[in-house]
């Protein structure tokens, strides 16, 4: 078996993310070569090489590559990936991008956003927002796999000796350009990627309270989520939505503040490890997932909370 | 121009999804119904591109089982023209739904076809980028704008850490995230009207496509349950058990 893994970075730099995906990898079994398209992307692939269990670093160079257009790099992949039994990138934006292309392409169906490997042909992966977990097999000669990064402890990025060699397919489908690009103004930690996050629902009243949790998150270094019942009542914009049509966090603690526990919401955020609650109303859903309750109202709480936090932190 | 949506019915957002005790799925027996919300976030866009008088037509399609006629019934009273059932009792994947869609765009052959960015049963993020790959089209995935200018489109598309902005020839396809629009609900005197709007029917074998799956499911099991925790009673004990009971802060 060999598989290609495609490497996540941003030109500069190569992303953790990639480390996780070698790992999913190393526990399919096989000889692992990691692709690395973009542009100027020269220190990447000497990152990718010193990964432990890298086989070999195939570099594409291209200004073709250099904004990861989901067309070129669908065409790019698919060329240089029909050779081998398994194709895999990270779930990320990217990667959900143009991995579906590189399926499309070799006329083979994708397996997204695994958790875990059974073996060389059979992957476990959530459904239905993580409220069930299947278990699949691909008939597919080449199986083209997204892997959940954090389900993956990520190998070592030092001690590896792999080759690297350049690879002079230059695909441009002349389908799409790059327009511009706007960085995350916030200090905040991504909602998807945060150690902590605290979210807010119905039970904060109004937009301005939520700054209340804004403190609260900056002392934590935490993002910041809501519930939909705060976002379809316009409290905050939907981009903050934590739930099964929002964004799906697993975070090493989940603060729910006037949150229920809708079904919906509980979906998006039952992975994380320590999830603690704050409601006046001590039969919400919440209670039953919550390590930590607190009956108490929140306008009192969380200023609290604010406060016993700046003494121990 | 014609904008063509793709919806699919699912299980609605609001239901507890439940594990058959055999393993073999998720029960759906009796269990409420409807259309995707991403889907519900494509059609709206669709309706709110002809209101701005971009599209001059929307055709609604979906795959699925008889019932799914509800799905394109509902996109027909939130203002989508016409609908196309491609129907089938079997199950459909990504690929074999990108290839059915495939045969209905060289059909109808829309300008802008726009979909969800993915189902929330099955949850793979895939159709849309294969239907893409499929008709040589340029993709705007996870969008949170759509603007079309002359023989372009503008997509502003949620990408991790912010916003990246991409110009995709017309005809293409999009893919819709949360940001885009906030759907709006059908009014009765339109669902009445929709009653009354064109549905073609057709089959996976009418459009000449294979929809034999890939990948078979060998079991689905429920998630590990999660165990309610303690109640503590002050705020101060909360942050001492953060901090030295679970150890997070």
């Amino acid at each position: 078996m060999s598989i290609l893994v495609i490497a996540e970075h941003d030109n500069s730099s190569l992303k953790q993310a990639t480390l996780n995906v070698v790992a999913a990898a190393k526990a399919i079994g096989g000889d692992i070569d990691v692709l690395v398209a973009g542009e100027n992307c020269g220190a990447v692939a000497e990152a990718a090489a010193k990964a432990e269990g890298v086989n070999k670093v195939l570099v594409a160079d291209n200004a073709a590559y250099g904004h990861f257009l989901g067309e070129n790099l669908g065409e790019l992949v698919a060329e240089v990936g029909k050779g081998y039994s398994h194709i895999l990138a990270a779930a990320g934006t990217t990667g959900k991008d143009f991995m579906p292309r590189v399926a499309a392409l070799l006329d083979v169906a994708q397996v997204s956003d695994i958790m875990r490997v059974e073996s060389e042909d059979t992957f476990v992966r959530p459904i239905y927002a993580g409220n069930a977990i299947a278990t699949v097999k691909s008939s597919d000669s080449i199986k083209v796999v997204t892997v959940r990064p954090t389900a993956f402890d990520p190998v070592a990025a030092e001690g590896g000796s792999a080759s690297v060699e350049q690879v002079d397919v230059v695909k441009d489908a002349g389908l799409s350009s790059f327009v511009s690009e706007q960085k995350a103004e916030s200090d905040r930690p991504d909602l998807a990627s945060a150690g902590i996050v605290i979210s807010g629902g119905r039970g904060m009243q109004n937009g301005d309270n939520f700054k209340m949790l804004e403190q609260v998150a900056d002392l934590l270094g935490a993002a910041v989520g809501a519930s939909r019942a705060a976002v379809d009542a316009g409290f905050v914009p939907n981009d903050m939505q934590v739930g099964q049509t929002g964004k799906i966090v697993a975070p090493q603690l989940y603060v729910a503040v006037g949150i229920s526990g809708a079904i919906q919401h509980l979906a998006g955020m039952s992975d994380s490890k320590v999830i603690v609650a704050i409601n006046k109303d001590e039969e919400a859903p919440i209670f039953q997932v919550a390590d930590y309750g607190l009956v108490a109202d929140l306008f009192e709480a969380v200023p609290q909370f604010e406060e016993e936090l700046k003494k121990v932190l | 121009m014609k904008v063509l949506v793709a919806v699919k019915r699912v299980i609605d957002y609001n239901v507890k999804v439940r594990v058959k005790p055999d393993n073999t799925g998720v029960d759906l027996a009796n269990v409420k119904m409807a259309m995707n919300p991403f889907c519900e976030i494509a059609v709206e866009e669709a309706v709110r591109l002809k209101e701005k008088g971009v599209a001059s037509e929307i055709v609604v399609v979906s795959i699925g089982p008889k019932a799914s006629q509800e799905q394109i019934r509902t996109a027909l009273a939130l203002g989508a023209d016409r609908g196309i059932h491609v129907e089938t009792d079997e199950e459909v994947q990504s690929l074999e739904a990108a290839k059915l869609l495939k045969a209905v765009v060289e059909k109808e052959e829309p300008k802008l076809v726009i979909l969800g960015k993915q189902s929330i049963d099955s949850d793979n993020n895939q159709t849309g980028q294969m239907l893409a790959a499929l008709t040589g089209m340029g993709q705007g995935t996870f969008a949170s704008e759509v603007v079309v200018e002359g023989d372009k489109v503008n997509v502003t598309r949620e990408i991790d850490g912010g916003l990246m902005t991409v110009a995709l020839n017309l005809p293409a396809v999009v893919t819709t995230d949360l940001r885009l629009n906030e759907p709006r609900y059908a009014s009765l005197p339109n669902i009445m009207k929709a009653k009354k709007k064109p549905l073609d029917n057709m089959s996976p074998a009418d459009l000449g496509v294979d929809i034999a799956p890939r990948l078979s499911t060998l079991k689905v099991e429920a998630p590990a349950s999660r165990q309610a925790g303690v109640k503590v009673a002050d705020v101060a004990e909360l942050v001492d058990k953060l901090k030295n009971e679970a150890k997070v802060i």
